[in-house]
């Protein structure tokens, strides 16, 4: 094990090292402390210009039912809902059937279509922009959700299916050629053989794709103009210039924004980090 | 058993193996097609014309390229970029130090572990709007702490000189917290045995780390400098949200120069867009191609 555990060192050495470790976590979260404890703190605290000491009291049910009340975050949350959940759908399995391809089948072409799916992957976005808005448009979609899971589902795809196809790869390529030899049809091999065996790639890419379409802005601003379609980090970033210096209903509401994506991030932390660090180990 | 052949289930079954890739491929490589293979050239394009989005499309030739090149906007942009890639890069060593520190196994570490990952999972929306709350003039808390260090005041998203850097800090919060993630996996999985060895030939501390430790962590090197520098390109978020590429346009980068283009209220001049995405995409292909050729290499030896 590299760096030789605290425990091997001296007792001073392993002492320091778990006094040091909350005192640098505080001091890196420390701008989300700010924020959690903003958002309890009462109106009063901020115009008296107490920011930064202890709440003068607890505000914390006041603040946040007055965010949901007063504006429609609500609603952005739901609707990011609405293209979230579609979406991760739509990607996952879209790519669960071309990672399989790419990965079960030598046919001409399929290194290159793999590597085409890869690039996409990293092209920005600023590129598609223009095209995407005005296809967008064309379909009568623009500013509604189902123009942005549309998007989303087809350059999502490209990213899943490099973890599909590599996934499939690591699994025993025996299993097929035996159930090839008695006679099982290609789709069956796929959906009795492989897809059960994706669980761990799936359950990843889901939680992963969750949080990558539930942070998106730069989408999210290009194809949805009013509230009717619009996802809460856009919706955030609009009430902020509604909620001008009212920093205890932003940290609020931001506290609101943040949470889906963190939930899913603790209570799936296994399959995220599978999913991120994908390529990082072997290579 | 033996005449079955000639039906069409048997022509099915015969050459299903030859017609199930394609089949399989058809819906996804389909959506990739419409909605990013093909608007890659449809940018190209359309950056050779002036078109308001709406009404014909005029071809003007270079003309948009021209322009760019008599462009202080561009210049801004594309200074901004450069600083943007080569502080962002930090984020690599910083992730690795803080991997370093926390690969250990006391008790709670895995809690540690998560919680100095958390930033990454939050929306940049997010992470700009609390970073903005940070570097406040008059109680941002960075601010209370400049003045106390220097004794004057600096509105650093305010200011030309420091807004940039201000946003870039405020990017490389979740990104170190990624490369850290990265680099905390890879030291998962490096040979403990080759460390004891290393131990045993009395390799310590520094050149363990530099010739031991650090060659084992290779892929997740390149995994960390990839993400980051697509990061750094992609730079849009936090300059919409901390400043919407102010003040007087010191802080854009070219991605949101692109939208502010295109898209915002300064016009709808989607050629002269579509040609800075253009510039933008050339810049990163140069990343891709880098990427790619090193996956290539992989596949042939695997």
């Amino acid at each position: 094990m590299f760096p030789t555990p605290v425990q091997k060192a001296s007792p001073w050495i392993s002492w320091a090292y778990q006094i040091l470790l909350p005192i640098l976590l505080v001091i890196w979260l420390l701008p989300l402390i700010g924020v959690a404890l903003t958002s309890i703190r009462p109106s009063g605290d901020l115009a008296a210009g107490n920011y930064f000491g202890m709440p003068s009291g607890f505000a914390g049910v006041e603040n946040y039912t007055s965010v949901f009340r007063d504006s429609p975050i609500g609603w952005y949350i739901l609707n990011s809902f609405k293209i979230t959940v579609p979406t991760v759908i739509g990607a996952v399995g879209l790519s669960c059937l071309c990672g399989f391809a790419l990965a079960v089948y030598r046919f001409r072409g399929s290194l290159f279509l793999f590597f085409v799916f890869v690039a996409g992957n990293f092209i920005p976005f600023q590129i598609l922009m223009v095209p995407v808005r005005d296809l967008t448009l064309k379909m009568g979609l623009y500013d509604t959700v189902t123009g942005l899971v549309l998007f989303h589902v087809a350059f999502q795809t490209g990213f899943c299916t490099l973890f599909m196809r590599n996934f499939i790869k690591g699994l025993p390529f025996a299993l097929i050629e035996a159930a090839r030899v008695e006679g099982v049809s290609e789709w069956k091999i796929f959906r009795h053989i492989v897809l059960p065996l994706m669980r761990p790639a799936i359950a990843a890419l889901s939680v992963l794709i969750f949080t990558f379409v539930w942070n998106d802005y730069f989408w999210a601003t290009v194809l949805v103009q009013g509230q009717a379609a619009m996802p809460v980090t856009a919706g955030l970033n609009s009430l902020n210039g509604q909620w001008v210096a009212a920093w205890h209903l932003v940290s609020a509401g931001s506290i609101v924004a943040a949470m889906p994506p963190v939930l899913m991030f603790f209570f799936m932390q296994r399959h995220f980090i599978a999913g991120l660090t994908l390529g990082a180990t072997k290579g | 058993m033996v005449v079955r052949k000639a039906t069409p289930a048997g022509m099915w079954s015969k050459n299903q193996r030859h017609w199930a890739p394609v089949l399989f491929l058809a819906p996804g490589a389909l959506m990739f097609l419409v909605y990013v293979i093909a608007p890659v050239a449809q940018s190209v394009w359309i950056s050779f014309h002036d078109w308001d989005g709406l009404g014909a499309m005029t071809w003007i030739g270079l003309g948009n390229y021209v322009e760019l090149l008599g462009d202080d906007a561009f210049y801004t942009s594309l200074e901004n970029n450069l600083i943007w890639l080569i502080l962002y890069l930090l984020a690599v060593p910083a992730g690795l130090a803080a991997a370093l520190f926390l690969n250990q196994t006391v008790a709670g570490i895995r809690i540690y572990k998560s919680l100095f990952f958390f930033p990454f999972v939050i929306s940049q929306v997010v992470v700009g709007l609390i970073f903005t709350w940070f570097y406040a003039p008059n109680f941002g808390l960075f601010s209370a702490l400049i003045h106390s260090l220097t004794g004057t005041e600096v509105a650093i998203l305010a200011d030309e000189r420091f807004v940039t850097y201000g946003i870039i800090a405020a990017g490389l919060w979740p990104q170190i917290a990624y490369c850290m993630i990265l680099y905390l996996t890879g030291l998962n999985n490096i040979n403990p045995e080759q460390v004891e060895a290393g131990r045993m030939d009395s390799a310590k501390g520094w050149s363990l780390f530099w010739h031991i430790v650090l060659p084992q962590l290779r892929p997740a090197t390149f995994i960390a400098v990839v993400v980051t520098v697509i990061g750094a390109l992609r730079s849009f978020d936090l300059v919409s949200v901390m400043t919407a590429g102010g003040p007087y346009g010191s802080s854009r980068v070219l991605s949101y120069y692109m939208y502010e283009e295109a898209l915002s209220e300064y016009g709808f001049r989607m050629g002269y867009g579509a040609a800075i995405a253009v510039v933008l995409f050339v810049i990163m292909m140069v990343f891709i191609t880098f990427f790619l050729v090193r996956m290539i290499r992989q596949e042939r030896n695997a």
